[in-house]
């Protein structure tokens, strides 16, 4: 799939350390990244590494800047006027805000909202279309079939595709806006709390699907609930007030982790 | 301490105030309603006698037997359409600057604030501007032309104010999610924005150009009162309209004038019926974009 498109891909090979975390590649590195909505500085001098096919987890309570840390890595929050960046964002040692068209880093690094919000078209017209826009010139059935059962949502829908997707359930329709995202051929996935309008079983359900897309892409979550990250991050970074507090493998961190503030969080303690 | 026996429910009273304030609002809805109501069957009873269809069918006349409103039909018609050929393009596409491209800050309120300001501006001011610019700087006279371009810019403020508002409802999520795929703006503008807004926007056109059919003083100001007994065959014809040719018979001391304006404002209701009810069909026709 990925050879319907024509895109560079650089490797990165100067790995960088961060915390006890062993490092392979870095597949995004952030460098000393301050943003500001307005004059609200909302990321303070963060630097981190996400490495290639593994899920990373952004933890931290409301307003520590978790979210928007995400919006940064695909470009997302330039959408939004008044807003300012310094520092450096790299995918595969690229910089992607110097020298970067917006509309390519998107489709290099793909989204899932918080809230499940599919295109009022049908089910396979909300696979196609990102593709379409994006110059696709294989077979349409084939990508929708490709996408859906990645996103493990074929079997469900196989009968419907030309069903509206707001017919879905809601765990549906969030399985369908990943199935978009991946008909882009993203490298990169980026989920802002993708469980947060979910029932337990669509969560359960989401996180399965989540495990099995690690193989083939790098996954970034921000996540409130501490289970998940614990079930299915591989590296978990926690946020406070803006700043990194700490970041390290999952097990680490929730086990031992380095600082008393993460620790409280974890345990409940605050936040 | 909260216990029970410090309320006095006095339940009764509330009761009846609450039937008294729902009463109120009744009244208040009916007065408007029974006004109008009186209206129309008064209009309607004058002008009974003269509605058939030679009345649709006949060129004003000098003698009320044998007048009729055929060119005023045919004039507002072409008017209508003339209007939102110019008006709706570039209406949708101030608006879509507007609210998608239009970098915020101090300019963009500004031309903000003269859009609303424009929407209040008295009809007739905008016909003495299509008298000076259209009539008399292009020189394209007393015809349709310059009429359409006068009432485009007459509604053109309602219009962009309706556009602005039905891309606004858009959910956020929506352009967010286009613009996650690697789709350019214009992209999420065509396959999104614009499909997703059609039926609010044309129901916003056709309000606009519903009031468009019904103004008068802005074309009597560029000249179109006059009598026509043919129709226009072209955009540069001289015209007149619905309203006008009311406007022209009210002006006759005969009763049987009196009555034929009656019977002319009865057509116009049609009309405009004819158009709100388009409007509704329109947007139930759209009704697969509309959001839940």
């Amino acid at each position: 799939m990925e050879t319907q498109y024509s895109t560079e891909t650089n490797e990165l090979t100067a790995p960088m350390t961060n915390g006890q975390a062993v490092l392979e590649e870095a597949k995004v590195r952030v460098e000393n990244l301050d943003f500001w909505y307005g004059t609200n500085h909302v990321l303070k001098d963060v630097s981190l590494n996400i490495q290639p096919n593994k899920v990373t987890a952004f933890i931290g309570p409301s307003g520590c800047g978790k979210s928007t840390l995400l919006r940064c890595l695909n470009r997302m929050n330039e959408l939004i006027p008044g807003t300012r960046l310094e520092g450096r964002v790299l995918i595969d040692g690229r910089d992607i805000y110097r020298n970067a068209d917006p509309v390519m880093v998107r489709r290099r690094i793909g989204m899932v909202f918080q809230k499940p919000n599919p295109f009022p078209k049908t089910i396979s017209e909300n696979v196609i279309w990102g593709a379409r826009v994006n110059g696709y010139k294989g077979k349409e059935n084939d990508l929708v079939e490709e996408c859906l059962r990645k996103a493990a949502l074929w079997d469900e829908v196989k009968d419907r595709l030309n069903a509206q997707a707001y017919s879905l359930s809601g765990g549906q329709q969030q399985r369908l806006c990943i199935a978009r995202t991946l008909a882009v051929a993203p490298d990169v996935v980026l989920m802002d709390e993708p469980a947060s309008a979910l029932d337990p079983i669509a969560t359960a359900k989401l996180e399965e699907t989540i495990l099995q897309l690690k193989e083939r892409y790098t996954i970034i979550i921000v996540t409130h609930n501490m289970q998940q990250a614990g079930r299915i991050s591989d590296h978990t970074a926690f946020f406070y007030m803006g700043e990194l507090v700490e970041a390290d493998a999952t097990d680490q961190l929730f086990t031992r982790p380095a600082q008393k503030h993460t620790e409280d969080y974890i345990t409940g303690r605050f936040g | 301490m909260i216990s029970s026996q410090r309320y006095d429910e006095r339940i009764e009273r509330r009761r009846r105030r609450g039937l008294i304030f729902s009463g109120l609002l009744f009244v208040a809805t009916v007065s408007g309603l029974v006004v109008l109501i009186t209206l129309l069957v008064d209009v309607v009873m004058q002008g009974a006698q003269w509605l058939d269809w030679d009345f649709l069918t006949r060129f004003p006349s000098r003698i009320p037997e044998r007048a009729g409103i055929k060119s005023a039909i045919v004039g507002s018609i072409w008017m209508i359409l003339l209007t939102a050929g110019i008006s709706v393009p570039i209406g949708v596409a101030s608006a879509l600057y507007l609210e998608e491209y239009a970098p915020r800050g101090w300019f963009l309120k500004l031309i903000q604030i003269n859009i609303n300001n424009l929407a209040g501006i008295p009809s007739v001011v905008y016909g003495i501007l299509g008298l000076t610019l259209f009539v008399r700087f292009f020189a394209l006279g007393r015809s349709l032309l310059a009429g359409a371009l006068t009432m485009a810019l007459l509604i053109l403020p309602i219009i962009i104010i309706s556009a602005q508002e039905a891309l606004r409802a858009i959910p956020s999520g929506i352009r967010e999610s286009a613009f996650a795929l690697g789709a350019t703006r214009r992209q999420v503008v065509w396959s999104h924005l614009l499909p997703m807004s059609a039926p609010s926007i044309m129901t916003g056109v056709i309000l606009a150009l519903s009031r468009a059919i019904g103004e008068t003083a802005p074309l009597i100001m560029i000249g179109a009162l006059t009598f026509i007994a043919f129709l226009p065959t072209s955009a540069l014809d001289p015209f007149t309209v619905l309203p006008i040719q009311i406007f022209n018979w009210t002006a006759r001391p005969q009763a049987d004038f009196q009555s034929l304006a009656a019977a002319g404002i009865v057509i116009l209701m049609i009309v405009l019926f004819l158009m709100n009810l388009s409007a509704i069909l329109l947007r139930n026709h759209f009704e697969k974009y509309r959001l839940r």
